[in-house]
């Protein structure tokens, strides 16, 4: 499991997976060896602005000023986030 | 592609767009230097490369492939890298938007090959060990290849690119897995995957020399579990018991036709890598049919799709849904008929036969008198070719 910092460090995706849009299945999927996970529309749009190395903060704010005035988005971003870290789909960057 | 479908088996109007081939395995060669007597390929495997695809063919497989949505993607074979145009095939398929995984003995590559595919685009290589030492490796696998896939395995990580160990376990080699996993451990595998036999082709024929007792499984599970609490999180163990020794069935490829696609190196195409064994079969091939029309209306991709098919105890099973009955060619190897249950599961009237082979294995294993197994290369399978016909 990473060390990863939620608060602290920068993180993006694991290089060694690939986030993508799958138009047969359409969704954004999250490709790893030998294996695929689907993601809501939800995670998708978290783990896109993982692309590349960020922060918690950067990535709150984009998200409010993509959402704005949704109720209780900092906590379901932590929560998938830490699921995330988890899972591996995201690593210090 | 050409579009004659003279004399190749018939394809069904109706379409079935709710599943679709997640999974392609390309068996790119049935070539191998590798001798594994517990492969899955066919006994009639052909030594005569000329019906293989082209390359050309290859790259119209995999772009079909990819437009009914296929994204994960395993050269495999055989061994892959007796294919010349591997680099070619994986830029391809990296250029289509595959995840690209290379299933390999090793045999073959180098590490400007390793360089070469991971420009391509290469996403996971998978190298498989015969044995957990040099003479172990080379008894199981009939080469003397032990030290260089373990160079491989270190290049692969210098090279960086994500890799994961896989060795195949049987009742001959199966008390080496503790061995196996500090050899792993010292290369640093991030992954690695105790693969008990599964008893398809070749694997089948030697059944009797390769199914590990209960005992054996147990003894090699607790020292795979002794191994992770040891160390935690630095290496993942992933263990593959045989089913043999459960009392319910594993899904068919994830359910028949469902997420996977096996295209053989001739162009034939399979629902799972086994089912060529389910005779009465017709297997529609690249060579004549679109892709789409396979996957979606041939009668070999709809015969065990669902549960219509089921007889009973499946049928009106509540489980049914869980294990959609287990394997199709297991159930035509142990009773006869592909549609009845998987005799791995208890409720199945053909239970007994299961569980007969396995009385037969329970005996304490010998290594000094192992029992002979067949190898899977070019010389026995001729032999198969011509009892056959």
């Amino acid at each position: 499991m990473s060390s990863l910092n939620l608060d602290l460090d920068s993180f993006a995706i694991n290089p060694q997976y690939r986030f993508q849009w799958e138009a047969a299945q359409q969704c954004h999927v999250l490709l790893f060896p030998e294996g695929l996970v689907k993601l809501s529309d939800s995670a998708a749009e978290i783990l896109r602005l993982c692309q590349e190395p960020t922060t918690l903060a950067t990535l709150l704010s984009a998200l409010e000023k993509m959402f704005p005035g949704v109720e209780g988005l900092e906590d379901d971003v932590r929560e998938f986030l830490s699921d995330a870290r988890e899972q591996e789909w995201i690593t210090p960057a | 592609m050409p579009e004659n479908k003279s004399g190749s088996p018939q394809l069904r109007d109706e379409d079935n767009h709710n599943f679709i081939p997640m999974w392609l395995l390309a068996e790119l060669t049935y070539a191998c230097p590798v001798q594994c007597p517990y492969c899955s390929n066919p006994l009639q495997i052909s030594a005569n490369r000329k019906q293989e695809l082209t390359t050309e063919q290859w790259i119209d497989v995999l772009s079909q492939a990819r437009e009914l949505g296929a994204v994960q993607l395993g050269f495999s074979g055989g061994e892959p890298l007796v294919r010349p145009d591997l680099a070619v095939l994986i830029q391809e398929a990296t250029s289509l938007g595959f995840y690209t995984n290379l299933i390999t003995s090793a045999i073959g590559l180098d590490a400007a090959k390793i360089a070469a595919f991971k420009a391509a685009g290469l996403n996971h290589i998978q190298i498989s060990f015969q044995g957990s030492n040099q003479e172990s490796n080379k008894k199981f696998g009939g080469t003397d290849s032990f030290r260089h896939k373990m160079e491989m395995t270190s290049e692969v990580i210098r090279q960086e690119i994500p890799l994961g160990l896989n060795f195949v376990l049987h009742r001959q080699n199966i008390h080496q897995v503790g061995e196996f996993l500090e050899t792993a451990e010292v290369l640093g595998a991030e992954f690695v995957e105790l693969a008990n036999t599964q008893y398809y082709g070749w694997a089948k024929h030697n059944q009797q020399g390769l199914l590990p007792s209960r005992k054996q499984v147990e003894h090699a599970e607790r020292v795979t579990n002794d191994f992770r609490s040891r160390h935690k999180g630095n290496m993942d163990v992933f263990f593959v018991a045989p089913d043999y020794y459960d009392d319910r069935p594993k899904k068919c490829s994830n359910g028949w036709a469902t997420t996977f696609i096996t295209v053989t190196p001739e162009g034939d195409v399979l629902p799972c890598h086994a089912a060529k064994v389910i005779p009465g079969l017709d297997f529609p091939n690249v060579k004549q049919h679109k892709l789409s029309d396979i996957w979606r209306s041939s009668d070999l991709f709809n015969k065990y799709r669902g549960t219509s098919w089921m007889v009973e105890p499946c049928a009106s099973c509540p489980e049914r849904m869980i294990d959609l009955g287990g394997c199709r060619c297991q159930a035509l190897m142990l009773t006869g008929d592909a549609a009845n249950a998987d005799p791995v599961c208890s409720l199945s009237p053909f239970h007994d036969r299961v569980t007969k082979i396995t009385d037969r294995a329970s005996g304490e294993f010998d290594s000094n008198e192992p029992v002979p197994l067949l190898f899977r290369n070019m010389k026995n399978a001729e032999q198969f070719n011509q009892d056959q016909s």
